[in-house]
Protein backbone atom coordinates (compact mmCIF):
# COMPACT_ATOMS: atom_id res chain seq x y z
CA UNK A 1 0.00 0.00 0.00
CA UNK A 2 1.18 3.49 -0.78
CA UNK A 3 1.83 5.94 1.99
CA UNK A 4 -0.89 8.54 2.57
CA UNK A 5 0.33 10.52 5.55
CA UNK A 6 3.58 11.02 7.37
CA UNK A 7 3.91 13.12 10.50
CA UNK A 8 7.46 14.14 11.30
CA UNK A 9 8.86 15.85 14.43
CA UNK A 10 5.61 17.69 15.12
CA UNK A 11 5.71 20.40 17.81
CA UNK A 12 2.99 22.72 18.97
CA UNK A 13 2.68 25.25 21.76
CA UNK A 14 0.09 27.87 22.57
CA UNK A 15 0.89 31.44 23.51
CA UNK A 16 -1.63 32.88 25.96
CA UNK A 17 -1.16 36.63 25.77
CA UNK A 18 -3.09 37.71 28.85
CA UNK A 19 -1.09 35.33 31.04
CA UNK A 20 2.11 36.06 29.15
CA UNK A 21 2.70 32.34 29.02
CA UNK A 22 3.46 29.63 26.50
CA UNK A 23 1.99 26.17 26.96
CA UNK A 24 3.66 23.25 25.22
CA UNK A 25 1.01 20.92 23.85
CA UNK A 26 2.83 18.23 21.88
CA UNK A 27 6.49 17.55 21.24
CA UNK A 28 8.30 15.48 18.65
CA UNK A 29 5.40 13.40 17.32
CA UNK A 30 6.24 10.93 14.55
CA UNK A 31 4.07 8.40 12.76
CA UNK A 32 3.06 7.36 9.27
CA UNK A 33 0.02 5.81 7.67
CA UNK A 34 -0.55 3.83 4.48
CA UNK A 35 -3.70 4.13 2.43
CA UNK A 36 -6.59 2.31 4.07
CA UNK A 37 -4.91 1.98 7.45
CA UNK A 38 -6.41 2.97 10.80
CA UNK A 39 -4.26 4.45 13.53
CA UNK A 40 -5.66 4.87 17.00
CA UNK A 41 -4.31 7.55 19.33
CA UNK A 42 -4.40 6.82 23.05
CA UNK A 43 -3.32 8.88 26.02
CA UNK A 44 -4.50 10.72 29.07
CA UNK A 45 -6.81 13.74 28.91
CA UNK A 46 -4.81 16.81 28.04
CA UNK A 47 -1.89 14.84 26.61
CA UNK A 48 -2.39 16.43 23.19
CA UNK A 49 -4.38 13.84 21.25
CA UNK A 50 -6.82 16.32 19.73
CA UNK A 51 -4.01 18.78 19.06
CA UNK A 52 -2.53 16.33 16.56
CA UNK A 53 -5.81 15.94 14.68
CA UNK A 54 -6.46 19.67 14.71
CA UNK A 55 -3.02 20.36 13.29
CA UNK A 56 -3.59 17.91 10.46
CA UNK A 57 -6.95 19.59 9.78
CA UNK A 58 -5.25 22.97 10.27
CA UNK A 59 -7.69 24.21 12.88
CA UNK A 60 -4.49 24.76 14.82
CA UNK A 61 -1.75 26.66 13.10
CA UNK A 62 1.34 24.58 12.53
CA UNK A 63 4.51 25.39 14.34
CA UNK A 64 7.34 22.93 13.73
CA UNK A 65 7.65 19.68 11.88
CA UNK A 66 6.13 18.26 8.73
CA UNK A 67 2.78 16.71 7.84
CA UNK A 68 3.31 15.09 4.46
CA UNK A 69 0.02 14.22 2.78
CA UNK A 70 -0.42 12.60 -0.63
CA UNK A 71 -3.36 14.46 -2.12
CA UNK A 72 -5.36 13.26 -5.10
CA UNK A 73 -5.64 16.81 -6.34
CA UNK A 74 -2.32 18.39 -5.40
CA UNK A 75 0.03 15.39 -5.14
CA UNK A 76 2.61 15.21 -2.35
CA UNK A 77 2.29 18.23 -0.07
CA UNK A 78 3.14 19.46 3.41
CA UNK A 79 -0.09 20.37 5.19
CA UNK A 80 1.91 22.56 7.56
CA UNK A 81 2.47 25.10 4.81
CA UNK A 82 -0.46 24.42 2.47
CA UNK A 83 -2.35 27.52 1.32
CA UNK A 84 -5.68 28.25 2.99
CA UNK A 85 -7.42 27.75 -0.34
CA UNK A 86 -5.84 24.31 -0.67
CA UNK A 87 -7.00 23.40 2.84
CA UNK A 88 -10.55 24.51 2.03
CA UNK A 89 -10.47 22.28 -1.04
CA UNK A 90 -9.06 19.31 0.90
CA UNK A 91 -11.66 19.70 3.64
CA UNK A 92 -14.39 19.66 1.03
CA UNK A 93 -13.18 16.70 -1.01
CA UNK A 94 -10.48 14.71 0.77
CA UNK A 95 -10.17 15.18 4.53
CA UNK A 96 -13.06 14.82 6.97
CA UNK A 97 -13.20 15.68 10.66
CA UNK A 98 -15.69 14.49 13.24
CA UNK A 99 -15.71 15.82 16.78
CA UNK A 100 -18.06 15.37 19.71
CA UNK A 101 -19.71 18.65 18.85
CA UNK A 102 -22.21 19.46 16.16
CA UNK A 103 -22.00 22.96 14.74
CA UNK A 104 -24.53 23.69 12.03
CA UNK A 105 -26.54 26.50 10.48
CA UNK A 106 -29.56 27.35 12.62
CA UNK A 107 -32.90 26.04 11.40
CA UNK A 108 -31.37 23.43 9.13
CA UNK A 109 -33.03 20.04 9.34
CA UNK A 110 -31.11 16.85 10.09
CA UNK A 111 -31.88 15.64 6.58
CA UNK A 112 -30.64 18.91 4.99
CA UNK A 113 -27.38 18.78 6.97
CA UNK A 114 -26.48 15.37 5.57
CA UNK A 115 -27.77 16.27 2.09
CA UNK A 116 -25.69 19.45 2.02
CA UNK A 117 -22.56 17.41 2.74
CA UNK A 118 -23.26 15.37 -0.40
CA UNK A 119 -24.29 18.38 -2.52
CA UNK A 120 -21.08 20.17 -1.52
CA UNK A 121 -19.19 17.38 -3.31
CA UNK A 122 -20.99 18.28 -6.54
CA UNK A 123 -23.62 15.51 -6.45
CA UNK A 124 -27.24 16.02 -7.57
CA UNK A 125 -30.06 16.77 -5.14
CA UNK A 126 -31.68 13.47 -6.05
CA UNK A 127 -28.55 11.49 -5.23
CA UNK A 128 -28.01 13.53 -2.06
CA UNK A 129 -31.51 12.71 -0.86
CA UNK A 130 -30.96 9.00 -1.33
CA UNK A 131 -27.51 8.93 0.26
CA UNK A 132 -28.70 11.04 3.21
CA UNK A 133 -31.66 8.77 3.93
CA UNK A 134 -29.46 5.67 3.81
CA UNK A 135 -27.02 7.24 6.26
CA UNK A 136 -29.72 8.46 8.66
CA UNK A 137 -31.32 5.03 8.58
CA UNK A 138 -27.98 3.29 9.17
CA UNK A 139 -27.37 5.34 12.30
CA UNK A 140 -30.87 4.58 13.56
CA UNK A 141 -31.99 8.16 13.64
CA UNK A 142 -35.76 8.02 14.05
CA UNK A 143 -37.38 9.08 10.73
CA UNK A 144 -39.61 11.37 12.75
CA UNK A 145 -36.51 13.44 13.49
CA UNK A 146 -35.27 13.74 9.92
CA UNK A 147 -37.15 16.94 9.20
CA UNK A 148 -36.57 18.37 12.64
CA UNK A 149 -33.84 20.79 13.77
CA UNK A 150 -30.95 19.15 15.66
CA UNK A 151 -30.88 21.81 18.39
CA UNK A 152 -33.56 19.77 20.19
CA UNK A 153 -31.79 16.41 19.70
CA UNK A 154 -30.20 14.41 22.50
CA UNK A 155 -26.41 14.26 22.74
CA UNK A 156 -26.29 10.83 21.13
CA UNK A 157 -28.60 11.84 18.29
CA UNK A 158 -26.47 14.88 17.52
CA UNK A 159 -23.35 12.75 17.53
CA UNK A 160 -24.82 10.19 15.15
CA UNK A 161 -25.95 12.98 12.83
CA UNK A 162 -22.46 14.46 12.98
CA UNK A 163 -20.83 11.17 11.99
CA UNK A 164 -23.41 10.57 9.27
CA UNK A 165 -22.73 13.91 7.62
CA UNK A 166 -18.97 13.30 7.63
CA UNK A 167 -19.14 9.72 6.42
CA UNK A 168 -21.40 10.34 3.40
CA UNK A 169 -18.54 12.29 1.83
CA UNK A 170 -16.38 9.15 1.82
CA UNK A 171 -13.23 11.15 2.55
CA UNK A 172 -9.77 9.76 1.73
CA UNK A 173 -8.64 10.63 5.25
CA UNK A 174 -11.05 10.79 8.17
CA UNK A 175 -10.09 12.27 11.53
CA UNK A 176 -12.22 11.02 14.41
CA UNK A 177 -11.97 13.04 17.62
CA UNK A 178 -13.79 10.92 20.22
CA UNK A 179 -16.91 10.59 18.11
CA UNK A 180 -18.34 7.90 20.38
CA UNK A 181 -17.83 9.73 23.68
CA UNK A 182 -21.47 9.87 24.74
CA UNK A 183 -22.97 7.00 22.80
CA UNK A 184 -24.64 3.91 24.18
CA UNK A 185 -23.31 0.48 23.20
CA UNK A 186 -25.83 -0.11 20.41
CA UNK A 187 -24.92 3.20 18.78
CA UNK A 188 -21.22 2.46 19.17
CA UNK A 189 -21.72 -0.76 17.23
CA UNK A 190 -23.34 1.26 14.44
CA UNK A 191 -20.41 3.65 14.35
CA UNK A 192 -17.98 0.75 14.33
CA UNK A 193 -19.83 -0.85 11.42
CA UNK A 194 -19.73 2.39 9.47
CA UNK A 195 -16.01 2.79 10.14
CA UNK A 196 -15.30 -0.80 9.09
CA UNK A 197 -17.20 -0.24 5.86
CA UNK A 198 -15.32 2.99 5.13
CA UNK A 199 -12.06 1.22 5.82
CA UNK A 200 -12.95 -1.55 3.39
CA UNK A 201 -13.69 1.09 0.80
CA UNK A 202 -10.20 2.48 1.23
CA UNK A 203 -10.59 5.39 3.64
CA UNK A 204 -7.59 6.02 5.88
CA UNK A 205 -8.49 6.86 9.46
CA UNK A 206 -6.99 8.46 12.53
CA UNK A 207 -9.11 8.02 15.64
CA UNK A 208 -9.09 9.08 19.25
CA UNK A 209 -11.19 6.87 21.49
CA UNK A 210 -11.36 6.57 25.23
CA UNK A 211 -12.97 3.21 24.88
CA UNK A 212 -10.08 0.84 24.17
CA UNK A 213 -12.43 -2.05 23.59
CA UNK A 214 -13.98 -0.14 20.76
CA UNK A 215 -10.66 0.09 18.99
CA UNK A 216 -9.77 -3.56 19.46
CA UNK A 217 -9.36 -5.31 16.12
CA UNK A 218 -10.07 -2.11 14.23
CA UNK A 219 -6.69 -0.41 14.39
CA UNK A 220 -3.64 -1.37 12.36
CA UNK A 221 -1.44 0.58 14.74
CA UNK A 222 -1.64 2.67 17.85
CA UNK A 223 0.13 5.85 18.82
CA UNK A 224 0.61 5.79 22.57
CA UNK A 225 1.29 9.16 24.19
CA UNK A 226 2.58 7.58 27.35
CA UNK A 227 5.37 5.88 25.44
CA UNK A 228 5.57 8.74 22.95
CA UNK A 229 5.70 6.39 19.99
CA UNK A 230 3.82 4.24 17.55
CA UNK A 231 3.08 0.56 18.26
CA UNK A 232 2.27 -1.82 15.45
CA UNK A 233 -0.54 -4.33 15.66
CA UNK A 234 -3.18 -4.96 18.27
CA UNK A 235 -3.65 -2.93 21.41
CA UNK A 236 -2.47 -4.61 24.57
CA UNK B 1 -10.16 24.77 -8.30
CA UNK B 2 -10.09 28.53 -8.96
CA UNK B 3 -6.77 29.98 -8.08
CA UNK B 4 -7.26 33.49 -9.36
CA UNK B 5 -9.01 35.84 -6.93
CA UNK B 6 -12.11 37.64 -8.15
CA UNK B 7 -11.12 40.63 -6.03
CA UNK B 8 -7.51 41.48 -5.29
CA UNK B 9 -6.92 44.41 -2.93
CA UNK B 10 -3.47 45.85 -2.29
CA UNK B 11 -2.59 48.40 0.41
CA UNK B 12 -6.00 50.04 0.61
CA UNK B 13 -5.64 53.19 2.70
CA UNK B 14 -8.26 55.68 3.81
CA UNK B 15 -7.22 58.60 5.95
CA UNK B 16 -9.25 61.52 7.27
CA UNK B 17 -6.94 64.50 7.57
CA UNK B 18 -3.91 65.79 5.69
CA UNK B 19 -1.22 63.74 7.46
CA UNK B 20 2.09 65.23 8.57
CA UNK B 21 5.78 64.43 8.62
CA UNK B 22 5.32 62.22 11.67
CA UNK B 23 2.48 60.01 10.47
CA UNK B 24 3.22 59.92 6.75
CA UNK B 25 6.52 58.13 7.18
CA UNK B 26 6.63 55.76 10.05
CA UNK B 27 3.09 55.74 11.36
CA UNK B 28 3.30 52.31 12.96
CA UNK B 29 5.38 53.86 15.71
CA UNK B 30 3.73 57.24 15.71
CA UNK B 31 0.02 56.46 15.78
CA UNK B 32 -2.13 56.28 18.89
CA UNK B 33 -4.57 53.55 17.92
CA UNK B 34 -5.34 54.85 14.40
CA UNK B 35 -4.84 58.57 15.07
CA UNK B 36 -1.76 60.72 14.63
CA UNK B 37 -1.12 62.64 17.88
CA UNK B 38 0.66 65.42 15.98
CA UNK B 39 -1.86 66.41 13.30
CA UNK B 40 -5.00 64.53 14.32
CA UNK B 41 -5.24 62.59 11.07
CA UNK B 42 -7.24 59.37 11.45
CA UNK B 43 -6.18 56.33 9.46
CA UNK B 44 -9.49 54.47 9.17
CA UNK B 45 -8.05 51.81 6.85
CA UNK B 46 -4.35 51.27 6.86
CA UNK B 47 -2.63 49.19 4.18
CA UNK B 48 -5.34 46.56 3.82
CA UNK B 49 -4.34 43.77 1.45
CA UNK B 50 -6.46 40.71 0.83
CA UNK B 51 -8.02 38.47 -1.82
CA UNK B 52 -11.55 37.18 -2.33
CA UNK B 53 -11.91 34.00 -4.40
CA UNK B 54 -14.82 32.99 -6.66
CA UNK B 55 -17.76 31.62 -4.70
CA UNK B 56 -16.22 32.09 -1.26
CA UNK B 57 -17.43 34.06 1.74
CA UNK B 58 -14.71 36.11 3.40
CA UNK B 59 -15.57 37.12 6.98
CA UNK B 60 -14.36 40.36 8.53
CA UNK B 61 -14.52 40.83 12.31
CA UNK B 62 -13.31 43.58 14.60
CA UNK B 63 -14.52 46.00 17.23
CA UNK B 64 -16.52 49.14 16.49
CA UNK B 65 -14.28 51.73 14.89
CA UNK B 66 -11.75 49.21 13.57
CA UNK B 67 -12.42 50.30 9.98
CA UNK B 68 -14.68 47.51 8.73
CA UNK B 69 -17.45 49.69 7.34
CA UNK B 70 -15.01 52.24 5.90
CA UNK B 71 -13.34 49.40 4.03
CA UNK B 72 -16.70 48.29 2.63
CA UNK B 73 -17.58 51.84 1.61
CA UNK B 74 -14.23 52.18 -0.15
CA UNK B 75 -14.81 48.91 -2.01
CA UNK B 76 -18.27 50.12 -3.10
CA UNK B 77 -16.80 53.55 -4.01
CA UNK B 78 -19.01 55.39 -1.50
CA UNK B 79 -15.75 56.74 -0.13
CA UNK B 80 -12.72 57.62 -2.20
CA UNK B 81 -9.58 55.79 -1.09
CA UNK B 82 -6.50 57.79 -0.09
CA UNK B 83 -4.30 55.28 -1.86
CA UNK B 84 -4.22 51.63 -2.79
CA UNK B 85 -5.23 49.28 -5.57
CA UNK B 86 -8.11 46.92 -6.31
CA UNK B 87 -8.42 44.53 -9.23
CA UNK B 88 -11.62 42.70 -10.20
CA UNK B 89 -11.05 39.64 -12.39
CA UNK B 90 -14.22 40.20 -14.45
CA UNK B 91 -13.40 43.85 -15.13
CA UNK B 92 -10.87 44.37 -17.93
CA UNK B 93 -9.42 40.97 -17.12
CA UNK B 94 -8.32 42.09 -13.70
CA UNK B 95 -5.55 44.29 -15.06
CA UNK B 96 -6.97 47.72 -14.19
CA UNK B 97 -6.78 49.31 -10.75
CA UNK B 98 -10.45 50.18 -10.33
CA UNK B 99 -9.73 52.84 -7.69
CA UNK B 100 -8.20 54.95 -10.47
CA UNK B 101 -11.14 54.71 -12.85
CA UNK B 102 -13.37 57.67 -13.78
CA UNK B 103 -16.57 58.22 -11.81
CA UNK B 104 -18.59 57.10 -14.83
CA UNK B 105 -16.75 53.78 -14.96
CA UNK B 106 -17.03 53.39 -11.20
CA UNK B 107 -20.82 53.75 -11.50
CA UNK B 108 -20.79 51.06 -14.15
CA UNK B 109 -18.77 48.67 -11.93
CA UNK B 110 -21.02 49.44 -8.97
CA UNK B 111 -24.16 48.74 -10.94
CA UNK B 112 -23.08 45.62 -12.76
CA UNK B 113 -20.34 43.88 -10.76
CA UNK B 114 -21.04 44.83 -7.13
CA UNK B 115 -23.98 44.56 -4.78
CA UNK B 116 -24.03 46.20 -1.36
CA UNK B 117 -26.18 45.63 1.69
CA UNK B 118 -25.74 48.27 4.39
CA UNK B 119 -26.21 47.81 8.10
CA UNK B 120 -28.67 50.70 8.00
CA UNK B 121 -31.36 50.05 5.35
CA UNK B 122 -31.86 53.82 5.00
CA UNK B 123 -28.51 53.96 3.21
CA UNK B 124 -29.41 51.24 0.73
CA UNK B 125 -33.09 51.85 0.05
CA UNK B 126 -35.33 54.74 -0.87
CA UNK B 127 -37.82 54.37 1.95
CA UNK B 128 -40.63 56.16 0.07
CA UNK B 129 -40.32 54.17 -3.17
CA UNK B 130 -42.15 50.87 -3.58
CA UNK B 131 -40.02 47.75 -3.06
CA UNK B 132 -40.30 46.96 -6.75
CA UNK B 133 -39.30 50.54 -7.52
CA UNK B 134 -36.20 50.16 -5.36
CA UNK B 135 -35.10 47.08 -7.26
CA UNK B 136 -35.96 48.67 -10.62
CA UNK B 137 -33.85 51.67 -9.70
CA UNK B 138 -30.72 49.54 -9.55
CA UNK B 139 -31.62 47.84 -12.87
CA UNK B 140 -32.29 51.19 -14.55
CA UNK B 141 -28.93 52.40 -13.29
CA UNK B 142 -27.39 49.44 -15.09
CA UNK B 143 -29.12 50.41 -18.34
CA UNK B 144 -32.34 48.37 -18.32
CA UNK B 145 -35.42 50.17 -19.71
CA UNK B 146 -37.87 47.28 -20.10
CA UNK B 147 -40.62 47.70 -17.49
CA UNK B 148 -42.00 44.19 -17.81
CA UNK B 149 -38.62 42.58 -17.48
CA UNK B 150 -37.79 44.67 -14.45
CA UNK B 151 -41.08 43.87 -12.77
CA UNK B 152 -40.70 40.17 -13.43
CA UNK B 153 -37.14 40.15 -12.15
CA UNK B 154 -38.25 42.05 -9.04
CA UNK B 155 -40.97 39.48 -8.36
CA UNK B 156 -38.52 36.60 -8.67
CA UNK B 157 -36.07 38.31 -6.33
CA UNK B 158 -38.66 39.27 -3.73
CA UNK B 159 -39.94 35.71 -3.73
CA UNK B 160 -36.37 34.50 -3.33
CA UNK B 161 -35.96 36.62 -0.20
CA UNK B 162 -39.41 35.63 1.07
CA UNK B 163 -41.21 38.98 0.73
CA UNK B 164 -44.88 38.30 -0.11
CA UNK B 165 -45.64 39.40 -3.69
CA UNK B 166 -48.84 41.02 -2.41
CA UNK B 167 -46.64 43.55 -0.66
CA UNK B 168 -44.21 44.26 -3.48
CA UNK B 169 -45.72 47.69 -4.14
CA UNK B 170 -45.37 48.68 -0.47
CA UNK B 171 -42.67 51.13 0.55
CA UNK B 172 -39.86 49.71 2.72
CA UNK B 173 -40.71 52.23 5.45
CA UNK B 174 -43.80 50.13 6.11
CA UNK B 175 -41.65 46.99 6.57
CA UNK B 176 -39.99 45.50 9.63
CA UNK B 177 -36.21 45.72 9.96
CA UNK B 178 -35.76 42.13 8.79
CA UNK B 179 -37.94 42.70 5.73
CA UNK B 180 -36.08 45.89 4.86
CA UNK B 181 -32.83 43.95 5.04
CA UNK B 182 -34.23 41.32 2.71
CA UNK B 183 -35.42 43.96 0.21
CA UNK B 184 -31.89 45.37 0.31
CA UNK B 185 -30.50 41.91 -0.48
CA UNK B 186 -33.01 41.54 -3.36
CA UNK B 187 -31.97 44.94 -4.71
CA UNK B 188 -28.29 44.10 -4.41
CA UNK B 189 -28.84 40.85 -6.35
CA UNK B 190 -30.88 42.43 -9.16
CA UNK B 191 -28.06 42.71 -11.71
CA UNK B 192 -26.50 39.31 -10.98
CA UNK B 193 -23.41 40.80 -9.34
CA UNK B 194 -20.50 38.37 -8.96
CA UNK B 195 -19.46 40.18 -5.75
CA UNK B 196 -21.74 41.00 -2.84
CA UNK B 197 -20.70 43.22 0.10
CA UNK B 198 -22.66 42.63 3.31
CA UNK B 199 -22.10 45.06 6.18
CA UNK B 200 -23.52 43.88 9.54
CA UNK B 201 -26.66 42.60 7.84
CA UNK B 202 -27.92 40.68 10.86
CA UNK B 203 -27.13 43.27 13.52
CA UNK B 204 -30.23 44.38 15.39
CA UNK B 205 -32.43 41.60 14.03
CA UNK B 206 -34.12 39.15 16.37
CA UNK B 207 -32.73 35.61 16.41
CA UNK B 208 -35.44 34.12 14.23
CA UNK B 209 -35.13 36.77 11.51
CA UNK B 210 -31.35 36.55 11.82
CA UNK B 211 -31.54 32.82 11.12
CA UNK B 212 -33.63 33.40 8.00
CA UNK B 213 -31.21 36.06 6.70
CA UNK B 214 -28.23 33.74 7.34
CA UNK B 215 -30.04 30.95 5.57
CA UNK B 216 -30.72 33.27 2.64
CA UNK B 217 -27.07 34.31 2.39
CA UNK B 218 -25.91 30.68 2.45
CA UNK B 219 -28.47 29.74 -0.21
CA UNK B 220 -27.36 32.62 -2.43
CA UNK B 221 -23.76 31.44 -2.14
CA UNK B 222 -24.62 27.82 -2.89
CA UNK B 223 -27.10 28.40 -5.73
CA UNK B 224 -25.66 31.48 -7.41
CA UNK B 225 -21.99 31.02 -6.57
CA UNK B 226 -21.60 34.68 -5.62
CA UNK B 227 -18.45 35.77 -3.76
CA UNK B 228 -19.11 37.77 -0.62
CA UNK B 229 -17.41 39.85 1.99
CA UNK B 230 -19.38 39.59 5.22
CA UNK B 231 -18.60 42.13 7.92
CA UNK B 232 -19.90 41.38 11.38
CA UNK B 233 -18.90 41.82 14.98
CA UNK B 234 -20.85 38.66 15.75
CA UNK B 235 -18.39 35.76 15.71
CA UNK B 236 -21.20 33.21 15.58
CA UNK B 237 -22.41 34.70 12.27
CA UNK B 238 -18.90 34.55 10.86
CA UNK B 239 -18.46 30.95 12.02
CA UNK B 240 -21.65 29.93 10.24
CA UNK B 241 -20.89 31.69 6.98
CA UNK B 242 -17.22 32.25 6.28
CA UNK B 243 -14.51 29.84 5.14
CA UNK B 244 -11.82 32.41 5.77
CA UNK B 245 -11.82 35.34 8.15
CA UNK B 246 -9.74 38.42 8.73
CA UNK B 247 -9.57 40.34 12.00
CA UNK B 248 -9.28 44.13 12.01
CA UNK B 249 -8.06 46.44 14.76
CA UNK B 250 -7.33 50.17 14.53
CA UNK B 251 -7.64 50.16 10.75
CA UNK B 252 -5.30 47.25 10.18
CA UNK B 253 -5.65 43.56 9.44
CA UNK B 254 -3.98 41.97 12.44
CA UNK B 255 -4.73 38.35 11.60
CA UNK B 256 -6.29 36.31 8.83
CA UNK B 257 -6.84 32.60 8.34
CA UNK B 258 -9.30 29.73 8.14
CA UNK B 259 -12.32 30.70 10.23
CA UNK B 260 -12.09 27.74 12.64
CA UNK B 261 -8.38 28.43 13.11
CA UNK B 262 -9.08 32.10 13.95
CA UNK B 263 -11.67 30.97 16.51
CA UNK B 264 -9.81 28.02 18.04
CA UNK B 265 -6.18 29.01 17.72
CA UNK B 266 -6.13 32.83 17.63
CA UNK B 267 -2.60 34.23 17.49
CA UNK B 268 -3.00 37.93 18.22
CA UNK B 269 -3.75 39.18 21.75
CA UNK B 270 -6.80 41.11 20.52
CA UNK B 271 -8.22 38.11 18.68
CA UNK B 272 -7.74 36.01 21.81
CA UNK B 273 -9.72 38.56 23.84
CA UNK B 274 -12.41 38.56 21.14
CA UNK B 275 -12.70 34.77 21.26
CA UNK B 276 -12.73 34.69 25.08
CA UNK B 277 -15.68 37.09 24.93
CA UNK B 278 -17.74 34.69 22.82
CA UNK B 279 -20.83 33.55 24.67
Amino acid sequence: MAQLLEVKALNKSFTIHHLDKTIHAVKDINFSLDEGQFIGIVGKSGSGKSTILKMIYRTYLPEEGEIIYHSKQFGKMDLMCAAEREMIYLRKYEIGYVSQFLSVMPRTTARAIVENSVIEMGKSRQEAKQVAEEALRHFDLDPELWDNYPVTFSGGEKLRLNIASAIVKKPRLLLLDEPTASLDDASKVKVREAIEKLKQEGTTLIGIFHDLQFMDGLCDKVFDFQQGKCLEGEIV
Amino acid sequence: MHDKPILHVVNLKKQYGPGCAVCSHNHEVALEKNRCPECGTVFACNDLSFDVYPGEILGVVGESGSGKSTMMKCLYFDEEVSSGEAYISCYEEGETNVFQESSQKLRHIRNTILGMVYQNPVLGLKMDFSSVGNIAEKMIAAGDRNVNRMENRSKVLLEHVHIPIARMKDEPKKFSGGMQQRVQIAKALSNHPPILLLDEVTTGLDLSVQASVLDLIKTIQQELGISMIVVSHDLAVIRMLADRTMVMLDGRIIEQGLTDQILENPQHAYTQQLVYSLI
